[in-house]
């Protein structure tokens, strides 16, 4: 059985050892804008409501009504319980093509328009953070009529979207080594990034000709220079330096994803976020990319649903709940689920059984 | 001489199973073998719970699971093993059963450099990495002996990594890289002989960091193999795995058995072209 807990009274920043990736705590920080734009959501976001079946949803009023509200998240699926950053590696475009007897041009194209459904669905259904790899430095040995046209579609789209990142408040950032890319794309790519800045709705980072062995030695060679400088010694490195210097810290509050999607069955990280996939969950799928719907999407963050509740099991049943005199909680490695697993012990036991045993289409 | 005597049925029975594994792995081998094997060793403690034995019982059987993986992966010709047997992150586990685990991993560790153990017997090299003075003295001193005594071996690496994340590894060796890099004067002979002004950009590259990471001699793993389904790398060898064939399967740890790691290499073989053909690519553009 559940320990009792006054979970309200007893937990804040300074008990809890854990790190800065989670959701801080309510007063335990100072607020900043971005604080202050989720709050005057979330009231509208929580009360009791009701969340519509998937048949349910078809009826278009209610739709539009729930649109409105951004309530359009199937159940068993809540938005406390849904991963805050999620990354997708969007494989198998020119496989799609090559299987539909199409040129791998039509595969890149279909794929952006699952990459739209992808951001849509996530800003409704309230994922904080999309990390989604474009362009990796090693596909610079692709075909080169492949490779242009993959360069023109990124134009073309940050070219045309820009407006609806304004209006939907979508905050892009670009990471990746954008010295190898046309002055055009890169003076299009900052003016987005300037552009979006101020946006709190959702963060997406597109990296574009990205490598995650590459970063990292961009991050060492920042920190060999202030060595250089004298501001650091060698000794005093330590990995939060080394955090600081990556380009995700563009996201502050969760530069490291919750899950990470890799599509069209293959079952390897690429050089893609490899410090900050260090806690990721890695979930494959064998669908193509520009298959990957809203099904498999609701699929994956039921399954991510199901780790969490795993973990929250390991965690009460277990006995991970002391307190020694030297103050932190030992939550045997899973800090990081803490607001996660606040949530789910609120609930009673028997009603996160219901989660588990929810049957979907 | 007692041990020959005791059981010669048993001894024409490990002989013929011997036979038949040799012939299975002749076969596994007429297509490509993984040179290199890591091993996430995970589901101890559930394996204890659900045999409702005691807690820390897992962690032993899970030692021998170990040594028979070592054994047929030296059967198969696989050259590199690499195991991740405690985390920085398990100092976070209860004292008593952090205590436990280093009182094992002292007593395994000793067992394995006696005269019988398959590490003499198929001449294992075996390496610790990690932040080993994280550890407590004993253990520490005891792996040092450990490397010391096995650094002269030819047969296969087994590479075992205590008080090891990777993040600290990699961060090990931005500060070496770092160190060295600031105690060199500013400018330096290339190999033409020519002197050169240190370039900001080429002050540390994806080589300096390679060079000085734990994993510097030892290749790149071609499969990590993570036991009891879970879907984490929970920061083991980032750097080293990104194209790595990422499995995971659903046995404990202490279940893991011969079936379970032939098939992880069947698995590997299906994809073996296409991944290498990535692999290409990836040496190409470097």
């Amino acid at each position: 059985m559940l320990p009792s807990l006054h979970l309200n009274s007893t937990l804040n920043c300074t008990t809890l050892n854990y790190s800065s990736t989670l959701l801080p705590l309510r007063g335990s920080r100072r607020r900043t804008r971005r604080d202050v734009a989720n709050e005057s959501l979330v009231p509208a976001a929580h009360p009791a409501r009701r969340y519509p079946s998937l048949s349910a949803s078809l009826a278009p009023a209610r739709e539009e009504e729930e649109r409105k509200e951004g309530a359009l998240l199937p159940p068993p699926l809540r938005p406390e319980t849904l991963p805050r950053h999620v990354a997708v590696i969007m494989d198998g475009n020119s496989r799609w093509a090559k299987a539909r007897g199409l040129p791998s041009s039509a595969g890149h194209e279909a794929g952006y328009r699952t990459l739209k459904k992808m951001v849509e669905l996530s800003c409704q259904w309230g994922i904080r953070a999309l990390t989604v790899f474009a362009f990796s430095s090693e596909n610079w040995t692709r075909p080169k009529m492949e490779v242009e046209f993959l360069m023109t579609l990124f134009e073309n789209v940050l070219k045309e979207r820009l407006g609806e990142f304004l209006r939907e408040g979508i905050r892009v950032c670009i990471i990746g080594d954008s010295s190898e890319l046309s002055q055009s794309l890169q003076k299009l790519a900052k003016e987005v990034v300037d552009k979006t800045k101020n946006n709190t709705q959702i963060d997406l980072i597109v990296a574009i000709s990205y490598s995650g062995r590459k970063e990292i030695t961009q991050a060492c060679q920042n920190i060999a220079r202030k060595v250089k400088d004298g501001l650091l010694e060698p000794e005093d490195i330590t990995e939060s330096h080394i955090e600081e210097e990556l380009e995700t810290n563009c996201i502050p509050e969760f530069p490291n994803p919750d899950l990470l999607i890799r599509t069209s069955g293959e079952l390897r990280l690429s050089n893609f976020l490899l410090w900050q996939s260090a806690y990721t969950e890695l979930f494959f799928t064998n669908t193509y990319w520009p298959d990957f719907g809203e099904a498999d999407c609701f699929y994956l963050l039921w399954r991510y649903l199901c780790v969490l509740h795993k973990s929250v099991i390991k965690f009460a049943s277990g006995s991970p709940f002391f307190l020694n005199n030297s103050g932190p909680f030992h939550l045997n490695g899973h800090e990081r689920y803490v607001p996660q697993i606040i949530f789910l012990l609120q609930m009673r036991v028997d009603a996160s059984q219901d989660l588990m045993d929810h049957r979907f289409m | 001489m007692e041990k020959h005597d005791r059981k010669p049925e048993s001894n024409i029975f490990a002989s013929v199973w011997r036979f038949l594994r040799r012939c299975l792995f002749l076969v596994l081998s007429l297509g490509p073998m993984p040179n290199h094997i890591a091993f996430i060793m995970d589901g101890n403690r559930r394996y204890a719970k659900r045999r409702n034995a005691e807690e820390g019982s897992g962690h032993g059987v899970g030692f021998t699971t170990l040594t028979s993986i070592c054994q047929y992966c030296y059967e198969m010709g696989v050259k590199y093993v690499t195991v991740y047997a405690f985390s920085i992150d398990n100092f976070k586990r209860k004292p008593e059963e952090v205590q436990s685990l280093m009182d094992l991993m002292k007593e395994k560790i000793d067992e394995l450099l006696e005269e019988e153990s398959i590490v003499q017997k198929y001449g294992f090299r075996i390496n610790f990495w990690g932040s080993l003075d994280l550890l407590s003295e004993p253990v520490r001193l005891v792996a040092e002996k450990a490397m010391t005594h096995t650094a002269n071996n030819t047969g296969p690496v087994l590479s075992v990594c205590m008080a090891y994340t990777s993040t600290n590894e990699i961060m090990r060796a931005i500060k070496k890289s770092c160190a060295r890099k600031s105690s060199r004067p500013q400018g330096y002979v290339n190999c033409d002989g020519e002197s050169v002004c240190a370039d900001i950009n080429s002050y540390v590259t994806v080589a300096d960091v390679e060079e000085n990471l734990d994993t510097a001699d030892c290749p790149d793993p071609d499969i990590v193999i993570r036991t009891s389904g879970e879907t984490r790398l929970s920061n083991f060898l980032l750097w080293q795995t990104s194209l790595s064939h990422l499995q995971n399967p659903s046995p404990l740890w202490p279940e893991f058995s011969l079936r379970n790691l032939i098939w992880a290499i069947l698995e590997y073989q299906k994809i073996y072209p296409y991944l290498e053909a990535r692999r290409r690519l990836t040496k190409k553009e470097n």
